[in-house]
């Protein structure tokens, strides 16, 4: 018992990171109906970004306390991997608006490829270790619970709340999702559509930089080829929810994130992948519209 | 241009593809107007309005507004010059409550008029009231065609274009809804541009009309010209009064 609660602890941890991820996949798809396949390599970017603040922190300040040098890696990787991915939007994708719905989806694979590589060349192709940020370990009943993944939870659930606040209750929210069921119709109210879009990408990349900063704390490497595997993993989250929808998203990453520790725990930690990506073939022969989504085609 | 014009429309051309939906239409609104636009289906009538808003674009021709050429202008900034537009298929957002889809149309001003114009809203149309926290993909056709009218004017225009605002509408609503529009004419000198098939009663309604058939304007008159005249009685009052 002790054992599997341990290992939903783990799970849950894995899944808010997943979680992020996935609500910038679905929140793009929402808007514009395509699957942003380079939000991967933003998320790979954003830990970067992170890790890079870390050192600047260390070697030009000679360290900081956690919590300030926490909250700049935040920040700087949000800044980052937001003016990334408004640029990627206005150059790859605003372009093609209106083409055919494979033209964006063939772009944001080469953009994805030309992010992975552009790390690879600036940063080089080994593992990046950061040291050990934080390091505490709680053990309640025979459970250990780490610091980091108190930090990871809290910072999920505290972006989730604002970020659900500004989707739910704001007039940005509300342009967004005027914008996401009718384009045409939200232009005609004055809503400048392509800078709502725009900021739904500027959005997405914030969150996707979090998850990436925590990725790094959490692992304590990162790489530029690790926005592939949990690119998809994101993908596949925000698919099982449903996509498009944003309570799916989140519900979508933490079941992955379970599955994946539960299925490590309980069976071979090698096929942990295979799991995963078995649940997205399953999701997409048995139920497309995933957990919360709606049916492709609605008409009122 | 007449300082009291408020909508000119002059020589405009769109086009959907290779095909020619509108041929060359001139149309004039002047402040404080009801102006109906009758035709058949088909006819480009839509495609007017939508133009109008710079959505698409006319290929050729002008369209002024208040004395600025807003031919070229991107839609939502048109929509900013407070031209409110109650579309044809009335685009509710279906998954935003009525309320919210009201809110919507008082984007313009951040909500600030919000809280008195919803009043006046649920005042004209209380079933809007009633139904306020329903999603508005759970409307009926004619609650639908309310909100959408609802949401136009909570823009607070200077000028109102309906789609067809009796389209799907029992005869008493519709009768109804050409109330308020003459009320918010008569009482705050609105200026509504109009596109109705019931032509009878838009005729009855308006200053002035215009016909287009095939893209062109074949007639215009006086509201009570065209009502009198009898090739328009024939092709569109056929029935009569209903």
């Amino acid at each position: 018992m002790e054992y599997f609660i341990q290992q939903l602890i783990n799970g849950l941890t894995l899944g808010s990171i997943y979680g992020l991820i996935a609500i910038g996949y679905t929140m793009v798809y929402g808007i514009i109906g395509m699957i942003n396949f380079a939000h991967g390599d933003i998320f790979m970017l954003g830990g970067f970004a992170g890790l890079i603040v870390y050192l600047l922190l260390m070697t030009v300040f000679g360290g900081a306390p956690i919590a300030v040098a926490l909250l700049c890696m935040l920040v700087v990787s949000m800044l980052v991997t937001s003016l990334w991915n408004w640029s990627i939007e206005r150059t790859a994708y605003r372009p093609l608006r209106g083409s055919f719905r494979l033209a964006p989806l063939i772009t944001a694979i080469g953009v994805s490829i030309a992010l992975s590589n552009f790390i690879q060349v600036a940063q080089g192709p080994r593992n990046k270790p950061i040291p050990q940020m934080v390091n505490s370990v709680y053990t309640i009943e025979g459970i250990s619970i780490s610091l980091k993944q108190i930090i990871i939870v809290v910072i999920t659930v505290a972006l989730l709340a604002s970020f659900w606040y500004i989707v739910e209750k704001t007039p940005l929210g509300r342009a967004q999702r005027a914008t996401e069921q009718d384009r045409k119709m939200a232009a005609l109210l004055g809503i400048d559509v392509d800078r709502t879009i725009s900021i739904t990408f500027v959005m997405g990349a914030a969150l996707a930089a979090v998850a990436g900063t925590m990725f790094l704390m959490y692992y304590g490497v990162i790489v530029f080829t690790d926005g592939f595997v949990p690119g998809v993993k994101a993908f596949t989250a925000a698919v099982l929810g449903g996509i498009g929808s944003l309570p799916g998203a989140v519900i979508g990453g933490l079941l992955i994130g379970l599955i994946e520790s539960l299925w490590s725990a309980y069976f071979t930690i090698a096929y942990k992948d295979v799991a995963t990506f078995a649940i997205l073939a399953f999701v997409l022969i048995f139920k497309p519209s995933g957990l919360l989504g709606r049916p492709e085609v609605e008409k009122v | 241009m007449a300082a009291d014009t408020l909508l000119k429309v002059e020589g405009v051309e769109t086009f959907y593809g290779n095909i020619r939906a509108l041929a060359g239409v001139d149309v004039e609104v002047k402040k404080g107007e009801i102006v109906s636009l009758i035709g058949a289906n088909g006819a480009g009538k839509s495609t007017l309005m939508m133009t109008i808003c710079g959505s698409p674009q006319a290929r050729h021709g002008s369209v002024i507004f208040d004395g600025q050429d807003i031919t070229r202008m991107p839609t939502h900034e048109i929509a900013r010059l407070r031209i409110a537009q109650s579309p044809e298929g009335r685009r509710i957002f279906p998954r935003m409550t009525v309320y919210e889809n009201l809110q919507m149309g008082a984007s313009l001003d951040n909500q600030k008029f919000f809280q008195e114009d919803v009043e006046k809203m649920f005042t004209l149309f209380p079933r809007l009231k009633e139904r306020q926290f329903q999603r508005g993909g759970t409307l009926s056709g004619g609650e639908q065609q309310m909100l959408a009218i609802a949401r136009a004017l909570m823009a607070r225009p200077k000028l109102l274009m309906l789609d067809e605002p009796s389209l799907g509408l029992a005869p008493l609503v519709s009768k109804q809804i050409f109330a308020a529009i003459k009320l918010l004419n008569v009482e705050q000198g609105l200026t509504v541009f109009l596109v109705e098939q019931n032509a009878f009663a838009a005729l009855k309604l308006s200053h002035r009309a215009y016909v287009l058939v095939n893209g062109s304007i074949t007639m215009s008159g006086s509201g009570a010209e065209l009502l009198a005249n009898p090739e328009v009685r024939a092709a569109y009052l056929e029935g009569g009064a209903h």
